[in-house]
């Protein structure tokens, strides 16, 4: 059983800890940081609940070991919105983009990841795109509106 | 669910990363995690220590060189889903990859931890030998190129000998008249195929020159369905000869019953399945000539 010291890069904070091998990076972040908005689902790389942004690009958290995100820069749903809300998050806000809630940080993190790398998707293409997160509610309907909504948001952000 | 204890290792080269090999002998490697992880959390592997491939350099990227298309073991499964090369000439392997679990999951799971994984769900190592593709390991006693047919000897299970790590997927470069296709049925997103089918296929002069066949999750590894590509080689490609290819497909399949159907279910699916994949594959061969 190995101990490391690593630095993670959370939300634009360094954290520093020690932490044992098999420290998942969820745990970190929830446990070791306190930053709870980052959900832990079904614990079994399914549900996407715990996805936050490693290094810009979505990944289950539940799923990588904390150490092995040593010198990495991670976002969660905290660190979303910057100051204010995110078009993301008031896409989801107007559109009762959720239900229980529960789902939304990480459905919210994969929508940003994929509105950054098409501005513009059709339903298919958003609800292929969400497919690796799951919501227990099935409120997909209101969800696919609210990635709609946050597209022509951030066009007119960008336009203005 | 937390993974038991281990001793953690990130060597940055293959030198040291085999030789912690060697000196562990219940280390595992880590490349993507995705399939290691879960089965950690469930106890399923209590590996001693875990050998991290993350800061060896040169273990990804995608390239066409000496009549391969070259894939680093480390290369994202999503790095395949944006390769325009990948998209434009390999389209067996573009259809694997877009069914490998989920975009999520796609972000961090890598080809060379899919194929070594050695899972008989998993969905390259049938591409793989659809393709006839090699794998290059480093080891020991230096490199050394597998062929796909050799590679996998059991369930969880591949020749690879201590110390060794796979580096490299070498996939034959696509000509004139090549195409392919994989065909997966699953319950939903992100889960195991109940069957899936690789079909790859060379034609020459309308003709079918050479073909590969193989077989997801119906066996104890993936399976090569010889007698399926004999059934295409040398006819035309009409119906004749994909119906005696499913049918080939179908008999080669050796599935049980589990809660994704009956062994029988199972050839029946493998056999439609082949029919749709010989069938796109064909279509394919024959826009690429």
């Amino acid at each position: 059983m190995s101990s490391h010291q690593i630095s993670v890069t959370i939300n634009g904070e360094e954290h520093t800890r020690e932490v044992e091998a098999r420290l998942l990076l969820v745990h970190f972040i929830r446990e070791e940081v306190g930053l709870t908005g980052t959900h832990i689902g079904c614990d079994t790389t399914s549900c996407g609940a715990c996805t936050v942004l490693l290094n810009g690009v979505p990944a289950k958290s539940c799923t990588v070991f904390a150490v092995a995100a040593d010198g990495a820069e991670v976002t969660t749903v905290e660190g979303l919105g910057n100051g204010g809300l995110h078009p993301v998050q008031q896409g989801f806000t107007e559109k009762h983009g959720l239900q229980c809630g529960f789902c939304t940080p990480g459905m919210m993190l994969t929508s940003k990841a994929l509105l950054e790398e098409n501005p513009d998707p059709s339903e298919e293409e958003i609800r292929w795109g969400i497919s690796g997160n799951l919501c227990r509610c099935t409120g997909y309907v209101n969800i696919v509106k609210a990635v709609q909504r946050a597209s022509e948001l951030m066009k007119e952000n960008s336009d203005g | 669910m937390i993974p038991p204890s281990f001793d953690y290792h990130a060597p940055d080269n293959l030198e040291e990363a085999s030789r912690l090999l060697l000196a562990n002998p219940e280390a595992k490697l880590l490349a993507g995690g995705h399939s290691l992880i879960p089965m950690m959390r469930f106890r399923l592997a209590e590996p001693a220590a875990l050998v991290d491939l993350r800061k060896i350099p040169g273990l990804s990227g995608i390239r066409e060189e000496g009549g391969s298309l070259c894939i680093g073991a480390m290369t994202r499964e999503s790095e395949l889903e944006k390769s325009d090369l990948v998209q434009s000439r390999y389209p067996l392997l573009a259809d694997t990859t877009r069914v490998i679990a989920d975009p999520v999951v796609r972000n961090l799971a890598t080809v060379g931890g899919n194929v070594a994984h050695a899972d008989p769900g998993n969905d390259h190592p049938a591409t793989m030998l659809a393709y006839g593709a090699s794998f290059v390991a480093s080891g020991p006693s230096g490199q050394r190129t597998i062929a796909a047919s050799d590679f996998f000897t059991g369930p969880f299970s591949t020749c690879l000998e201590d110390g060794e790590i796979l580096t490299e997927i070498r996939v034959p470069e696509a000509g004139p008249g090549s195409g392919g296709a994989y065909q997966k049925f699953e319950r939903k997103v992100g889960d195991y195929a109940v069957a899936a089918v690789a079909v790859q296929v060379q034609l020459d002069g309308g003709r079918i020159a050479g073909a590969g066949v193989a077989l997801t999750n119906v066996g104890l590894t993936a399976i090569q369905a010889g007698a399926a590509e004999a059934a295409l080689v040398g006819s035309d490609g009409g119906d004749a000869a994909l119906d005696a290819a499913a049918q080939a497909a179908a008999a080669a399949a050796d599935p049980t019953d589990d809660h994704r159907g009956s062994a029988d279910y199972k050839r029946a699916v493998v056999r439609v399945l082949t029919h749709r994949a010989a069938s796109s594959a064909l279509a394919r061969a024959r826009e690429a000539s």
